[in-house]
Order: structure tokens, then sequence, then C-alpha cells
């Protein structure tokens, strides 16, 4: 016999038809931009939010369904659709935000907008993933497009140093995450997330020894990309490097897709093995929360202290990930949702306050700013007081989620730790609105309402960080079932 | 005879890549890697992996080192006489990587498997390519449509980064 | 080799990875930074196959497949950002980089 046939796997193309979508949409970008020319590539933008909308739209069409595709490597379960969702948020602020924000930079390459939706690509593969190899793939997909945006800038020595930073540190994480995926197959024999769990919930003392090694590793891994302590050293130097953007980007989706895989693989196909993880996370929850915000309050810059901060909440999600089950679970998700909405607003208001040449990133450019522009300063005060976790706020409904989640599953210490933590956070938090509105400055403002794309995604992010603070219930309950739709 | 065999490879191979952790001169580091992914090929063969062997030798030894050495040689790199790290981090990056291979070790001893009889006969088919292939085109079928997008996205972002003209 | 127990290649594997790790904690020329990475995922791709053969299923080996994509696209990506460096800063070297001092 010369050849043989191969038959090909049933293919549910509704299933996969968000990441079709948005693949077709990045690709469309890269090929418009043969036909722009010029700073202005605004067009560019407005494609790949309309792609984005349509993914949304597919996303929750496909809501009361739970597809697998592809002889079982990609799972459409509301879990990945929550994410989905949640990517296409995070990526259409970051596409509106670099609408106003190029102009100020000197990128002029339309590819920058390709790459910001060929990575959110990646971030979908990863939370929709039901195979270690599809999530290592996805993982690659949005990292590397991550690092080439890192250093987009070419012309500043500081976006260079940032991507070459965030690259060396990627791949040497993506090794122990590979190291942990290789003890997991040798243990199971397969890579599928249903065969992991299956050996894991009938592994003998053996197996269950290799397991631990693999997870330690995985732990490594997700670690790094979550920026958890001690895996956050690149993180405040990266993200202050990179174009305000791509960091907020970086921030939130990048953060975001790796808890989505994290906790799938975590809370769900290794949920048995949770007595040997939960003790390792809950050092790393306290390491993490305690680390990130006391070293928060020492920052001068403000993209560094927002780094501390992104790293001290990943230390409330891994809290999260401590206290497990149904409310530990749903907290996550939607302590994501509102992470993203005001950590994305933050990073616009950064974005506000710089001009051309002049990027005014350090706490002392904040001095008066809240009376030369009332609505900048009412903006940064909401973001700014819903990371401190303070009422009613999004950021505050998440926290009591979390603690709430924690104190049920019995980790009273934890909850205390992180409460403290919170307190201390609010320290730095309101010391920018102290700036803000005690202190005289003199640095000249562009009033966000002259630059309509920031305007809107301030509006966007201030709309959505104070209606998830004032009716949580609803969006805990779709948060929830995106949880459950996992067992 | 087969131990031996292991122990022999595994010692030229474990010097072949400490030539490239510590060796003076980047290109002397680059050709240790070659010498160690040849080592790693010669294994893969013993482990009834045609394929992943000749793709080791193709791929990796061939394509990505010559991109290395290419990279290398364009930024004219001479030996650095401070490229060390100082001291007292040498000192803890040994103490880690240590603890790493005692706990790897520890772990492999209390699963049991180091102590397993060797692997036995391999099923028929095992080593052809057509099997391979089969799985890639069924199971990963997925994955595999997940690499031309990696690629491209490769492409696009080293075309970004190196290109000539800052447009 | 099939009479050598798997223990003992996992055993390898990890002394490989402990090399590489090394590499990038103890190197400062990023250049043989981003190699003792690339040695690392070597040392994945060992214990993939090593596995592979004692499991007798193909999908280890298609994972290194994967494994030498992904590294041929990291290669790609990771020399264009030293080249991009290079060209602003004439150096390689870590210690000198303002961000990259760890």
């Amino acid at each position: 016999m010369l050849y043989r046939m191969i038959n090909p796997p049933e293919i549910s193309w509704i299933a996969i038809l968000p990441v079709l979508l948005l693949s077709a949409t990045a690709m469309l970008t890269m090929v418009a931009d043969l036909w722009t020319d010029g700073p202005d590539r605004e067009g560019l933008g407005w494609i790949g939010l309309v792609g984005l909308m349509a993914t949304a739209i597919a996303a929750v069409a496909l809501w009361n369904t739970k597809l697998t595709s592809f002889a079982g490597a990609v799972v459409v379960d509301r879990y990945g659709l929550f994410f989905t969702l949640l990517f296409c948020v995070a990526a259409g602020l970051t596409l509106l935000m670099s609408m106003s924000y190029l102009e100020q930079t000197d990128i002029r390459t339309g590819d920058y907008y390709s790459l910001i939706l060929f990575s959110t690509v990646g971030m979908v593969v990863m939370a929709t993933a039901a195979d270690l190899i599809v999530v290592f793939l996805g993982l690659e997909v949005m990292s590397i497009a991550a690092y080439a945006l890192a250093g987009i800038w070419r012309s500043q020595v500081r976006s260079n140093e940032a991507a070459l930073k965030y690259f060396l540190l990627g791949a040497f994480a993506t090794g122990f995450l590979l190291f942990g995926i290789a003890l997991l197959y040798g243990v199971a024999g397969t890579t599928t997330l249903t065969g992991i769990a299956q050996t894991a919930s009938g592994a003998t003392a053996e197996q269950r020894t290799l397991l631990i090694a693999g997870m330690a590793l995985m732990i490594v891994g997700f670690g790094f990309k979550v920026a958890a302590v001690p895996f956050h050293a690149w993180a405040p130097d990266v993200y202050e490097g990179a174009p305000t953007s791509v960091t907020a980007l970086m921030a939130v989706g990048v953060k975001s897709a790796a808890f989505a895989a994290f906790a799938r693989i975590f809370m769900h196909t290794l949920a048995v093995m949770s007595p040997d993880w939960s003790a390792v996370l809950w050092v790393l929850a306290v390491l993490t929360m305690t680390v990130g915000n006391v070293t928060a309050l020492l920052q001068r810059n403000i993209k560094r202290m927002l780094a501390y901060s992104s790293i001290a909440h990943a230390g409330y999600l891994l809290v999260g990930m401590v206290a497990g089950g149904e409310l530990g679970g749903s907290a996550i998700l939607f302590y994501l949702l509102a992470y993203t909405l005001m950590t994305l607003g933050a990073f616009s208001v950064v974005i506000a306050l710089g001009r051309r040449g002049q990027p005014n990133e350090n706490l002392e450019d904040y001095a008066g700013a809240g009376f030369r522009s009332p609505f900048l300063g009412m903006a940064m005060s909401i973001f700014m007081l819903s990371l401190a976790g303070i009422p009613p706020f999004g950021g505050f409904v998440g926290k009591f989620y979390i603690f709430s989640a924690a104190v049920k599953s019995g980790y009273i210490g934890l909850t205390v730790i992180g409460v403290m933590n919170s307190l201390i956070s609010v320290y730095y938090y309101v010391g920018v609105l102290v700036r803000m509105y005690m202190t005289d400055g003199g640095v000249e403002i562009t009033q966000p309402s002259s630059r309509p794309y920031l305007f809107a995604t301030l509006v966007v992010a201030v709309a959505g960080t104070i209606a998830l603070g004032l009716f949580p219930s609803t969006l805990f309950e779709v948060a929830r079932q995106s949880f459950l739709a996992l067992g | 005879m087969n131990t031996g065999v292991f122990v022999l490879l595994a010692t030229l191979l474990v010097v072949a890549a400490l030539g490239v952790v510590l060796a003076r001169s980047p290109i002397r580091s680059a050709l240790s890697l070659v010498v160690a992914l040849f080592f790693l090929a010669v294994f893969f063969l013993l482990l009834d992996a045609q394929l992943i062997a000749a793709l080791q030798v193709i791929v990796y030894a061939g394509a990505i080192m010559v991109l290395f050495l290419f990279v290398i040689m364009l930024l004219n790199l001479q030996e650095h006489p401070a490229e060390m790290a100082r001291a007292g981090l040498r000192f803890l990056a040994g103490t880690l990587a240590s603890l790493f291979l005692l706990a790897t070790i520890y772990f492999t001893n209390r699963s049991g498997i180091s102590n397993a009889q060797g692997m036995g006969a391999i099923p028929d088919g095992f080593d052809s390519t057509a099997q391979i292939a089969e799985r890639l085109f069924t199971q990963h079928l997925f994955a595999f449509e997940l690499t031309s997008l990696l690629l491209l996205v490769a492409i696009i972002s080293a075309v970004v980064l190196a290109k000539k003209k800052l447009a | 080799m099939t009479a050598v127990p798997i223990g003992w290649f996992l055993i390898l594997g990890s002394l490989l990875f402990s090399i590489g790790a090394l590499g990038v904690l103890i190197r400062r020329n990023v250049i043989i930074i981003f190699m003792s990475i690339e040695l690392m995922l070597n040392a994945v791709n060992f214990v993939f196959v090593a596995f592979a053969r004692q499991l007798h299923s193909l999908d280890g080996q298609v994972m290194v497949f994967f494994v030498m994509t992904v590294a041929a696209a990291e290669a790609a990506v990771g020399l264009a950002i030293i080249i991009s460096v290079f060209r602003n800063r004439e150096t390689v070297n870590a210690d000198e980089f303002n961000l990259l001092r760890w």
C-alpha cells in the first residue's frame, strides 16, 4: 500500500467560530495595512473593533451550548465563552485607547493592530483549550505577539529592553511549564485534560508523586505569566518600558488568559489534587499580595506603581484559587472582569496625561491634575478607589466575593492577611488622589474630550467599574454559571 | 552493555551541555549546543523516534542553530571580560539548580519508575512516520492548524522588530 | 537502550534542564542566555521522547514536533529583539542595560 487514508476528526466549525472570526479579523487588519498610509491608521483599529464585536456576538450566541471540536482538543463551554467575552472587552478597549495613544508615539506600523488581535486569538485559544498541547500553543501565540508589541516602539531604548527582558523570562517560564506538561503526560499517557483528570482521580501513591512534581513545575510556569512573587521580577521593568497601551494589554489580557488556563487545569482537571497544590498557592498568594503592595508604596513612576498593583491583584486572585470550589471559582471570574475594567481605565488616564515627547509618568506630574481636568480627576478617583477596594465600585465587590469564599473554605488567616494588604494598598492608591487634588503642579494637560477615542475608553471603563459595583448580583450569577460549566 | 551505552552517551551529552553554559565566547557556546543537539538525536534514534531524530538534526541543529550563528557573527560579538554574573548570584544559581536536580531525583525515586524494568518491546509500527502523521492529523489537528497561526505571528513580529526602516 | 529504566532518562533530562537554567542565571550575554533556554527546551523534548517510548504512545513525539516549531518561532522573534536592542545600544551584555540587571 503506497498510502493510506487518514480520517479527519469530527470538526464543529460553529464551536471555533469566535477563534475563526478573530483570526480572520487579525489577518484582514494585516492585509488592509498595505492600503493605509501615513500616521493615521485609525481605520485599522476600526476593523479590529468590528471584528471583536462580531466575535463577542458569536460568543453570546453560543452561550447556551457546550461543544467540543477537533477530537476534543477544543471545548467551548460557558467558562471559555466568559473569557472570550472578557478578552474582547480588554482588546477592544486597548485598541480604542491605542487609536489616540499612537499619535503621541513613534509607532508608525499598522502591524501594531494586527499583533494585538493575534495576541487576543492566543488568549481565546488558551481559555477554550482542552488539551495541554493546545494550551501551550495558545500561550505561545499570545506571548510571541506580546514580546513584539513590548518592543514595537523601536526608537525608544527602554521599549527595546522591555521586549528583551519580557522575551527572555517568558521563554524561561515556558521551559518550566513544558517540563510540567511532560511529567503530567508521563503519568497519564495523554495530554488531554479529561485523560489527565481520570488518571488523577485514580492515581496510585507512585503516580501522585510524579503528578505533584509536574504540578509544581506548572505552578512555576504559570507563576511567571501571572507575575506572582517570587516569579514577578520581570513585571515592573517590562510594564514600565513597554508602550503604555501594550502595558495595559499585558496587565489585563495576558494575566487573565494565564489565569483562565491555570484555573481550568488546577481547579477542574486536577481538582482532586487540591490538598497538594493549595498549600503551595497559599504561600504564593501571601507573598504576592504582601510584596506587591509594600513595594508599590515606594514607587515614584505611575506605570511601575500600577505594575506592583497588578502583582498584588494576582495575589488576591490566587486567594480565590486557594479557596476553591464554586464560590472561589466564580469570585475569580468576577474579579478578573472588575480588574480588567479598572486597570484599563487607570492606564488610559496615564495615557491621557502624557503628550508627545513628554510621557508625564512620574507621580509628581499628577500634582493638581484633578483641577485642571475635572473629568480625568473624576475618572482616576473612581479607578483608584475601585482598585483599593472601596465601595461602591467593582473592585470592592470583587474583593468581597474573593474573601468571603476564602472564609467559607476556612482560610481565616489568609483572609486576614488579604484584608490587611487591602488596607496597605489604600495608602498608595489614595496617594495619587491626594497629589491630584491637594498639591499644585504645572504639567500641561490635553483635555481628554479633544481625543475622542481615549475619551470613549474612559467613559466605558468608568461606566463598567460603577455598574459592577452597583449591580453585582447579575454578573456574579453569570460568573457562577460560567464556572459551573466546567464540572 | 546497554547501560554502558547510556552512561557513555549521557556523559558526552552533559559535557557538551556544560560547554554551552560555561564557554567564554558565544561561538563556542553555540557550537557546543550543536554537539549536544547531535547527541540528543542519537538518543532519539535509540528510543525508536527516527522522525524526531531527523527533525532534530535538520531543524534544530541545522536551521535554528545557523540562525544563532548568523546573529552572533552579524553582531560581531567578542569575548566579554566581565561576562559572568556576580559571585553571590552564581552561588545562588548553582544552589537553586542543584536543589532542582535533587528534587527531581527524589521524586523519581519515590515514584518508583527508576527501579522499573526496561521499556519492553515496541508495538508494531510505533517507529513509523505514518503513525505519527496519523496522530498529527487526527487527535492533534487543531494544534497543527494553530502552529500555522503561530508561524505567521512569528514572521510578523520578526519583521516588525528587525526591519531596517523605521517607517 | 531498552534495558535502561525510564527513571534514568528523567534524571538525565532534569540534569540537562538544570544546566540550562544555571546558564540563564549566571551568564550575562543575552545570546548565551537564549541558547541556555534552548538547552532547557531540548531537555524537555528528551523527557517527552523517553516517556513516549515507555508508554508506547506517540503523543509525546507529536509534542516534540510542536515544541520544535515553537522553538523556531521563538528563535526568530528573540533574535530580532536582540538585533533591535543592539541597534540602539551596541551591546548584548545584560549588565549594561538599564532594565535587565537582576
